[in-house]
């Protein structure tokens, strides 16, 4: 049987923590169109569609995301759709995401004052032309910060999908503690680079904050 | 060939998914209340002028906030023992749990306690109240019941997140889940149920967490 060293863990664990970064990276992506979609929908004003809207940001706010890739893994498959533990990660990280972002996003075109609406309706502009030109620019200067503060929410969030079985850094320690027998050190090894991932995206969320907020005043 | 959905088959094993509620109500409960209290801690050694500790508290908040609960979960269960700290899977995935909850709440109360307007704090001073008693007099009850909201939303989360203890074996709900579908191979309906058992459960604890919060902050307002 083989050593293994440090060096050894700590490559292999990098090697994972690539997936780590494209299956956060694709689901903050697609997450993103999707929310955003949402979020137009959701704001053009047909009630029901609110309250449907409404109801997916519940659902997937009140449910484990645990739970949500376990439903995405198990029931594609009864509809005929085969998914692998990829595919199906991403999507249910999608929905995941977008419900999440739909939300945060509302709250900041809400922000915006009713009178913006108001003034752009009364130079003719419609609904898209309002949201391009008028709501959006001003929405996302506001949005950046807690989106780019979720963003930590998602990567941490990769680490449920080793559960249903795709090999990112947290499943990677798992299979390399099994054969080495050095939880502490391959969990401790997992930690530290979950950390040098989102650790710098939670400084950056900060200091965009702060800057907001000396705009601001 | 079209999929017979039968929730029927979950029905014989409603015992396992009362007591999955049960253990996952009570590493909740256990790991609100001790991870609230020791955020409180936190956040009074973060306001407190102690740059040591305050410092120390800092980096525990950023280790914790930035690294997935599950990662954690296995620290503390497969990774302690290597310390001589052997825990059961209810043990680690409480410890987990307040853990967790701790330095999110460290952060929610310190937040709170940032927006108790300076002259409160001075005139409790000028009634020659000493720090404990300025903390838990005049600070901690404002401050609390400002970001109520944000606290009662992280129990929620962390409720939720409670489900991906049943890695370690705490036999909580996602844990009967997995152990019902392996059993009658009906993964979709007892997932798709224990999903809307999740869903009522953080409902009722947010409805709970509300009645509480009135029941703490809108009595007599003084003391």
């Amino acid at each position: 049987m083989s050593e293994f060293t440090l060096w050894d863990i700590v490559y292999n664990l990098l090697l994972a923590a690539r997936w780590t970064v494209l299956l956060s990276l694709t689901a903050f992506v697609l997450g993103g169109i999707v929310g955003l979609l949402l979020l137009m929908v959701r704001t053009a004003g047909n009630p029901w569609v609110m309250r449907l809207v409404r109801g997916y940001v519940e659902l997937f706010q009140g449910t484990p995301l645990l739970m949500q890739l376990f439903i995405v893994f198990f029931g594609l498959p009864l509809i005929g759709i085969d998914v692998s533990p990829w595919i199906a990660a991403m999507l249910g990280l999608t929905l995941f995401t977008s419900a999440f972002l739909t939300e945060i996003w509302r709250g900041c075109v809400e922000s915006i004052g009713l009178g913006q609406w108001e003034a752009s309706a009364s130079l003719g502009m419609n609904f898209r032309q309002q949201m391009r030109y008028i709501i959006l620019p001003q929405a996302l200067r506001i949005a950046v910060p807690p989106t780019v503060g979720f963003s930590v929410q998602v990567v941490k969030g990769t680490a449920v999908a080793s559960i249903i079985g795709f090999v990112e850094l947290t499943k990677a320690g798992t299979m390399i503690t099994n054969a080495t027998y050095a939880p502490f050190t391959v969990y401790g090894c997992v930690a530290v680079m979950y950390f040098l991932i989102c650790f710098p995206l939670s400084l950056y969320a900060r200091h965009l904050e702060g800057k907001l907020r000396h705009v601001a005043r | 060939m079209a999929y017979k959905f039968d929730f029927g088959a979950i029905v014989p094993h409603w015992e396992l998914l009362l007591d999955g509620v049960v253990l996952t109500t009570e590493l909740t409960v256990i790991g609100a209340i001790v991870g609230v209290s020791l955020g409180t801690l936190g956040a009074w050694a973060r306001a407190s002028r102690a740059p040591v500790i305050s410092q120390i508290v800092g980096i525990y908040v950023e280790l914790i906030r930035n690294t997935p609960f599950l990662v954690q979960l296995f620290f503390i269960f497969f990774g302690l023992p290597a310390l001589g700290v052997k825990l059961s899977e209810f043990q680690a995935a409480v410890l987990a749990m307040i853990v967790n909850l701790g330095a999110y709440s460290t952060e929610i109360i310190r937040a709170g306690i940032l927006a108790i307007p300076k002259g409160q704090v001075e005139a409790a001073q000028s009634l020659a109240m000493n720090r404990v008693q300025i903390f838990r007099y005049v600070v901690i009850r404002p401050a609390l019941k400002k970001i109520w909201p944000a606290l009662s939303s992280q129990i929620v989360i962390v409720m939720l997140g409670s489900s991906v203890c049943s890695q370690i074996a705490a036999e909580e709900l996602t844990f009967a889940a997995n152990y019902i579908q392996a059993v009658n191979f009906r993964a979709f309906e007892v997932y798709f149920v224990a999903t809307a058992l999740y869903l009522a459960m953080s409902v009722l604890l947010r409805w709970v967490l509300k009645i509480f919060g009135n029941f703490l902050f809108e009595r007599r307002s003084h003391v």
